[in-house]
């Protein structure tokens, strides 16, 4: 079994933290990987950063401009990696955009994945009739798990196609917006939760986008299996500095 | 003007041109653009859509626009050269025939709010114009550095009641803020129409774009028949940024395996200078604004910044009908020079008083090269008028 289906079998709500590898600098990966497991993290989404992030807003565009300034590039994440697994156990999921990975090469890179030991791959611009056309064979192959997004819009038949075509869980989109757009969450959040949480999905969901502290990670996980937080993190992190993991966490649980 | 069609080069029912095409989009986009998809091709051939679409390029735009038998620009180059006038739509450039046929679109789709990206700001203003036409609110993103180079047009926007909001990511230009109006988007879910400007982004995009831009093959073909007695031409040229144009003028010459297809890039300061906007020669295989296509682009798959003489030119991509000409040879694709496009706009001038946008002048600087017979007839559009374009030309030639 897959570290992030075990995970998602323990009786508790996830907390799963993004950030953009390498930002605040180019080395701090192993750092930041150390420091969240260290602080009871449960599930990383290490961002390979893009030139051209569309579907996230102005701190996570920002970060990913400053790790791809700083030198990051696909294959650099990789040797970063190469010995995550001799100190990291929590689940790893990688989370960008398809072009860089394209231009790796498909097989290539969930090849790469399997051999570091990296078990999910969330491509938010890898849309799931695609996926299914050219590419669920290969991440098969290499044993990864793929993460479909779901938001406020999502018709309840597309949502089961997509519990369908998914074997970890799905990334539930909080509201119709980009990364790092909203706080707090009102009524039509929760009853969106609810209302997905009612069609009993064969995945359970993590919500991600919109959550930045303790409020918002109780009120996303009243319904749903856990939450995952990056803007609120990549902002910390130029606040306080590569070393000031813990102290974030803290304010979430 | 607007037919269903199977054949080879057109685009497939998910949206290919063979390799290239698709919606790799995120799922937020997703109900937007499916929305879109599933209901395109049907609005379009509804009779009162034809009906409306076709009496405003008529009464609004000015359709048919002519098409020029470029008598000494002919007799310089010995062939016969045709210019399809695109420059005499209102608002003086093609953009204008896509702006009308997605603003009856998104009304038809119970959309209020339009917002739409621009570079050089001609898609802007055509945007910007049908919305106040329409009575629409309209939201342009373009960015931050092309606000300043082009000013003129960032005033016309505000005076036909448009917003322009800059767009501050990245390198702050086109790509940018088409960034931006995907952004928006997502944010704005249910009552927003996004108008892309170019045969570009996520099916149905290329191919709808495509469609509304094919009136201006359409009206060649009538026209070509008039007064040389066929309907097709030993050639079509067009200049090609993200392709739009191009597309109008190919459209119906696609699957006429008589007809040459020409497709101009712009090389800039030259292909090998790394100043250049020639995606077919430095572009290689990639997801841009969710369509896969040629792009420019580094190894490691982050997409690079184009330049060019021309603002209408310097996107990274190309629209996936253009990558698909390419890539199986039915097109030939030249690159030309910011100095040669620039010399070739001065040529039109003085040779048959029309004064081309620096886009246009690059499919115009093929003919000091790329020889035809004689009696090879040969149709450019001519794609948009020098207006906007006075200052490049002024401190290009210290006029």
């Amino acid at each position: 079994m897959n570290r992030i289906q075990q995970k998602l079998q323990e009786d508790k709500k996830l907390l799963s933290l993004y950030f953009t590898a390498g930002y605040p600098n180019i080395n701090d990966t192993m750092s930041i990987l150390q420091q969240l497991q260290d602080s009871g993290v449960d599930m990383v989404e290490v961002g390979l950063p893009f030139s051209d992030p569309l579907a996230d807003g102005p701190t996570i565009q920002e970060s990913s401009t400053a790790a791809l300034k700083n030198g990051m590039t696909t294959q650099l994440l990789f040797d970063q990696l190469k010995d995550v697994r001799k100190t990291i156990d929590i689940p790893l999921i990688v989370m960008g955009y398809f072009n860089p990975m394209l231009q790796y090469g498909v097989e290539k890179f969930c090849a790469k994945c399997q051999e570091i030991g990296i078990d999910g791959i969330i491509m938010p611009d890898l849309p799931l009739a695609e996926y299914e056309a050219e590419y669920k064979s290969i991440f098969e192959k290499y044993g990864l798990i793929n993460v479909f997004l779901i938001t406020p819009q999502t018709s309840d038949d597309r949502i089961q196609q997509i519990d369908a075509a998914s074997n970890g869980f799905i990334y539930m989109v909080s509201s119709a917006s980009t990364t790092g757009s909203q706080s707090g969450f009102g009524n039509t959040q929760s009853e969106y939760f609810e209302r997905i949480a009612n069609m009993d999905l064969n995945n359970p969901q993590i919500v991600g986008f919109g959550i930045s502290n303790s409020d918002t990670f109780q009120a996303a996980t009243a319904f749903a299996k856990g939450a995952i937080i990056g803007s609120a993190f990549i902002k910390h992190l130029t606040a306080h500095g590569a070393d000031s993991v813990k102290a974030f966490v803290k304010t979430i649980r | 003007m607007i037919t269903e069609t199977q054949e080879s080069y057109q685009a497939d029912e998910r949206g290919y041109y063979g390799d290239f095409g698709g919606a790799f989009i995120p799922e937020m986009l997703y109900p937007n653009v499916e929305e879109l998809r599933s209901q395109y091709v049907q609005i379009m051939q509804e009779p009162s859509f034809q009906k409306e679409f076709k009496a405003l390029l008529k009464e609004y735009v000015g359709r048919p626009t002519p098409l020029y038998y470029a008598k000494r620009f002919s007799k310089k180059y010995n062939t016969k050269v045709y210019l399809k006038r695109e420059d005499l739509c209102h608002t003086g450039a093609h953009k204008v025939n896509n702006t009308i046929g997605q603003i009856l679109m998104a009304q038809r789709l119970g959309k209020t709010r339009i917002i739409a990206e621009t570079g050089a700001g001609q898609h802007g203003v055509a945007t910007a114009t049908v919305c106040a036409l329409m009575g629409l609110e309209c939201i342009v993103y373009m960015g931050a550095i092309d606000i300043k180079r082009q000013a003129p047009n960032v005033a016309r926007m505000k005076m036909l009641g448009a917003t322009v909001r800059p767009a501050m990511s990245g390198s702050r230009t086109l790509k940018d803020a088409t960034n931006e109006a995907i952004r928006d988007w997502i944010n704005n879910p249910v009552d927003t129409h996004y108008i892309i400007g170019s045969v570009v982004g996520p099916h149905p995009y290329p191919d709808m774009v495509a469609r509304f831009q094919s009136v201006i093959s359409a009206e060649t073909k009538k026209q070509l028949l008039e007064v040389e007695g066929r309907e097709n031409p030993d050639y079509v040229v067009a200049c090609v940024g993200g392709g739009s144009n191009a597309a109008g003028l190919f459209y119906h010459y696609l699957d006429q395996p008589d007809v040459g297809i020409i497709a101009v890039e712009a090389a800039g300061k030259g292909i090998h200078t790394g100043e250049s906007a020639a995606t077919s020669a430095l572009g290689h295989e990639g997801i841009i604004h969710g369509s896969k296509t040629l792009l420019m682009q580094t190894p490691d798959g982050q997409i690079t910044e184009p330049y060019s003489i021309s603002a209408g030119l310097d996107y990274p991509g190309v629209g996936p009908m253009h990558a698909n000409l390419f890539r199986t040879g039915r097109g030939e694709f030249i690159s030309v020079t910011d100095d040669d496009a620039m010399q070739a706009g001065l040529e039109l001038s003085k040779l048959e008083g029309i004064i081309p946008a620096i886009e246009t002048s690059h499919a115009l600087a093929i003919f000091e090269t790329r020889k035809f017979k004689p009696d090879d007839v040969v149709v450019i559009n001519l794609s948009g008028r020098g207006d906007k374009d006075l200052n490049t030309y002024i401190e290009y030639f210290g006029l």
